[in-house]
């Protein structure tokens, strides 16, 4: 085998239905169906999931650390955007 | 023979079976090729571990001579044994252990759903849910071949000769003894005849897919069943059995 690695991809999982599938981690594989078996054996050995998705990072657009002055500190300071001003009712735990 | 010794022999097969592939799977933790590779074959060899334990467990029980699966697992002799031929073949290269786990599970998926509906409720129980884990690693092994087989040159030439060197040891998955005949007739258990069909148009249409030739017929090995095989398992059992006859009785 050459020593080239294979491509990284990064993995999403749902934990249950009605959930949000959320960043779990990263595999390597040779190929996207490679991705989600590597995927489902690393990441839901312990009934972790019910849905995965994997995506190559290389397919990820990210914010540039150099600009995040701009991109997020202007909403630092406006509280009123916040939804803190009313309770959460009792028995909503997902909001 | 009555039904009931032949069910708790056709279980304690059945655990052989999956023990012993469980232990050819285990030697490749800590030797795989890839990170995510190795997890999945260490996934594999607990899912066989597991399944290896249920079939002896409950053959034990159905002995009723006070052994356990620990005792079965690991202070038998090699003729004790009655697995196939397929499951005790050294890992090899890495096609190699993905071509043994092609023939076998492809096999084994059609065993346990025969079981599964069998009228036997504790063997059919520990069939439906071994069911559900082989059909993962058959896709996993299956998927392997295909890329493999389908890839460079050389892959393809190497799964060709994995495929050549292990054909030899699938003749004895269909060519059943007594034992398999009493457990289709008495408990409505797997039918080879049907099953040796189904499985060639099953591994007929992987190799296709994965662009390699199915082997001629040829002369095929056996001797599984009557506890009789190849050079490489007693090797396999000293490593596996090492703890148990050096410190007899030891447990965490």
């Amino acid at each position: 085998m050459s020593n080239k690695e294979w491509p990284l991809y990064e993995v999403f999982i749902r934990s249950r239905a009605g959930l949000s599938h959320r960043h779990a981690g990263s595999v390597h594989a040779a190929d996207a169906q490679m991705a989600l078996d590597h995927a489902r054996d690393v990441y839901t050995r312990r009934n972790e999931g019910v849905s995965i998705w994997v995506v190559r990072s290389s397919e990820i657009i990210a914010s540039d650390p150099a600009e995040s002055s701009a991109f997020f500190e202007p909403a630092a300071d406006k509280i009123y955007r916040h939804p803190t001003f009313y309770e959460i009712p009792d028995g909503v735990e997902n909001l | 023979m009555t039904n009931h010794q032949a069910l708790t022999k056709y279980l304690f097969r059945l655990g052989d079976n999956a023990l012993i592939l469980a232990q050819r799977l285990g030697e490749l933790v800590a030797n795989g090729p890839e990170l995510e590779e190795e997890l999945a074959t260490a996934n594999f060899a607990l899912d066989y571990l597991g399944q290896a334990r249920m079939f002896y467990a409950r053959a034990c029980e159905l002995e009723g001579a006070g052994r356990d699966e620990d005792e079965i697992a690991f202070l038998r002799g090699e003729r004790e044994f009655e697995n196939f031929l397929l499951v005790e073949q050294p890992n090899g290269h890495f096609g190699d252990t993905i071509v043994r786990q092609v023939l076998f599970d492809s096999f084994y998926i059609l065993q346990l759903e025969a079981l599964a509906a069998c009228s036997d409720p504790g063997t059919a129980e520990i069939a439906a849910r071994a069911q559900k884990e082989i059909q993962y690693h058959l896709r996993h092994a299956a998927h392997w071949l295909v890329r493999l087989g389908d890839g460079t040159q050389e892959s393809h030439a190497r799964v060709a000769d994995s495929l050549q060197n292990f054909w030899r040891y699938t003749g004895e998955l269909f060519d059943g003894d007594g034992i398999d005949d009493l457990m289709h007739s008495a408990f409505d258990g797997p039918d080879l005849q049907r099953i040796a069909g189904t499985w060639h148009d099953n591994v007929g249409k992987i190799l296709q897919q994965a662009t390699l030739q199915m082997p001629e017929d040829q002369w095929m090995d056996g001797g599984g069943r009557e506890g009789r095989h190849t050079e490489p398992f007693g090797y396999l059992l000293a490593e596996m059995q090492y703890m148990q006859r050096a410190f007899p009785g030891a447990s965490w």
